[in-house]
């Protein structure tokens, strides 16, 4: 399967990696831990998974409100997905992006389609400015059901 | 949306007022494209979160406007930070010249040193209709909620970049029409007894946070609540949810009814709260353990005066058991306004704890079995970010179990469920 969707372009750039679709939006605050890039929202079904080196699908952001300094210091660390792809725009995940390029010139693009269902189901996306190419289809995989 | 500058925002942008209300300012435009607004608006007061170290890039962020000459514009008050300054010695981690230094550079941009996730708690709060900046998503949704002031949901970065320039983008809570309610919460089937407790407002937070998504929501059928209460409702929504207003029909500012709330929002889906989903949300606030109890944290958010107050009047008396270590929480100007009693509860085993909050850092003796609270808030974060169990109970459940060492259950606090 081979798509492309054009994004509304929060932060720009380019990026190319494996998908991890969030089932459930995520608090970057005290739901990922920016030192290994893992998510620790134990209420989270995905809690265990990294999403360092992932292009992150997720619907939008929830709880906290810390979640720009814990993105920001996962981009400075080297633990952060190489994009993120939301449904909705997310002000304060955006936000960390841009931090980091401020501080230590590196970013992730961070983009908003209407509908992810078709994104969801790719195994690799790319993204290029508003352009997000999907490659791929695959089973959910066992590493991402539910945990609990 | 093209992003409209004042004559202001625009000398701000290129400098002409300095380097760090140009950075501030162009962190700040960027947020505003983020949130299509089509320009920015002036905010009385500001509540900074950034002063909690979440790392390097925390502090990077803040001495550079530091060093870059910024000073707040309008009054800034303070979120927890990672330390506790009143009481040095809890501290157990190794990260307090980093601490130190985030905060010295808060203080050195002019925000008051308050210290507290509760800002609504100090004098000079905002009050209804003021256009504010704040973060920390307890407090944003409390001063919505509760007080009828108006913030989006910031964090940390942007709060100080609207305290830098006074600016906030004109879009979201901001904005009258964006303040609607757009679902409605009823909680009119669940028994009068149920709804008396305390113990219920912090689960039909996470009822509410977990169930309206992004959307606003009108409760129905709560007669009225206490400050105490609306405070534990918000922020256990907003931990469990993305919620950064609510309107509780008959008693939060904005909602004296059900049709002024949903103004033309005719079609909002209703959703009934169970028993059964109360009862659920409840058990989930609880991790599974065999152990034995020997932490108590209450105070999360930071606990009022009359909690406080309350806690000792509960204790009457009675000293912690010798084997649960046994935290309050709270603010340091609450507690200024409580002569004597930090020390009446720490001759009965009750170590207080101010400026930080004991899930947040490490303040609190290694938790040797289960640790039990009464915030939905502390119950939800506190196994992701400490590693340990948790077990949420009403703060009678919590002060009669620290007095006697064990879980003690109250039957007629969940009598209903």
């Amino acid at each position: 399967m081979n798509s492309t969707v054009t994004a509304r372009v929060l932060v720009d750039g380019t990026a190319s990696g494996p998908v991890l679709a969030l089932d459930e939006p995520l608090s970057f605050w005290g739901g990922v831990d920016p030192n290994t890039g893992t998510i620790i929202d134990i209420h989270h079904p995905q809690h265990g998974l990294s999403i360092a080196g992932q292009v992150l699908v997720m619907s939008h952001g929830r709880g906290s409100s810390g979640a720009s300094s814990v993105l920001s210091e996962a981009i400075r660390l080297g633990n952060a997905p190489v994009a993120i792809v939301l449904e909705s725009s997310d002000p304060l995940i955006a936000l960390g992006s841009v931090v980091a390029a401020e501080l230590y010139s590196k970013s992730i693009p961070v983009v908003v389609v209407d509908d992810l269902e078709i994104l969801r189901r790719a195994s690799v996306l790319s993204i290029k400015g508003a352009r997000v190419e999907a490659t791929g289809s695959r089973q959910r995989s066992a590493r991402e059901s539910p945990l609990k | 949306m093209t992003l409209q500058l004042s004559d202001r925002d625009a000398a701000m942008l290129a400098g002409d007022l300095g380097e760090a209300p140009a950075m501030a300012m162009r962190l700040l435009t960027q947020y505003a494209g983020f949130m299509d607004a089509p320009r920015l608006l002036d905010v009385s007061a500001a509540h900074i979160d950034g002063c909690l170290v979440t790392g390097q890039s925390s502090i990077d962020l803040a001495e550079a406007l530091r060093d870059q000459g910024g000073r707040v514009m309008v009054p800034t008050t303070l979120n927890v930070s990672s330390l506790d300054l009143l009481h040095p010695e809890l501290y157990r981690g190794d990260d307090e010249p980093r601490a130190r230094r985030l905060m010295q550079a808060y203080e050195d941009m002019g925000c008051r040193p308050t210290w507290t996730c509760a800002p609504y708690q100090l004098a000079d709060r905002p009050g209804l209709g003021d256009q504010i900046a704040w973060a920390e998503s307890n407090a944003i949704a409390f001063a919505n909620t509760v007080l009828g002031a108006r913030t989006n949901r910031y964090g940390d970065f942007i709060d100080i970049c609207c305290a830098l320039t006074g600016r906030a983008p004109a879009a979201g809570l901001h904005l009258d029409e964006n303040r609607r309610a757009t679902v409605v919460i009823s909680v009119e089937e669940l028994p009068a007894s149920l709804k008396s407790e305390d113990a219920f407002y912090p689960v039909l937070g996470f009822v509410i946070g977990t169930t309206v998504g992004t959307q606003i929501p009108a409760i129905v059928g709560i007669p009225a609540a206490t400050e105490d209460q609306l405070k534990a409702v918000c922020a256990a929504a907003a931990s469990s949810g993305t919620v950064g207003l609510m309107h509780v029909v008959g008693v939060t500012p904005e909602a004296p009814t059900l049709s002024t709330v949903l103004g033309s929002e005719t079609s909002a889906e209703t959703r009934i709260v169970t028993v059964a989903d109360v009862a659920h949300a409840r058990d989930r606030l609880s991790t599974r353990s065999e152990a034995g109890l020997s932490t108590i944290s209450l105070g999360t958010p930071h606990y009022s005066a009359d909690e406080l107050r309350r806690l000792l009047e509960q204790l009457d008396g009675r000293s912690v058991h010798p084997s649960i270590d046994f935290y309050v929480n709270t603010g340091r100007d609450v507690l200024v306004s409580q002569p004597g009693i930090e020390a009446d509860l720490a001759e009965l085993g009750v170590q207080v704890v101010t400026d930080t909050c004991t899930y947040v850092t490490p303040v609190m003796k290694p938790v040797s079995g289960v640790a039990m609270t009464d915030s939905a808030k502390w119950a939800y974060y506190a196994p992701g970010n400490l590693g340990v169990d948790v077990v949420f109970g009403s703060f009678d459940e919590c002060v009669a179990s620290g007095v006697a060492g064990r879980i003690v259950r109250n039957p007629d606090v969940w009598g209903a469920l």
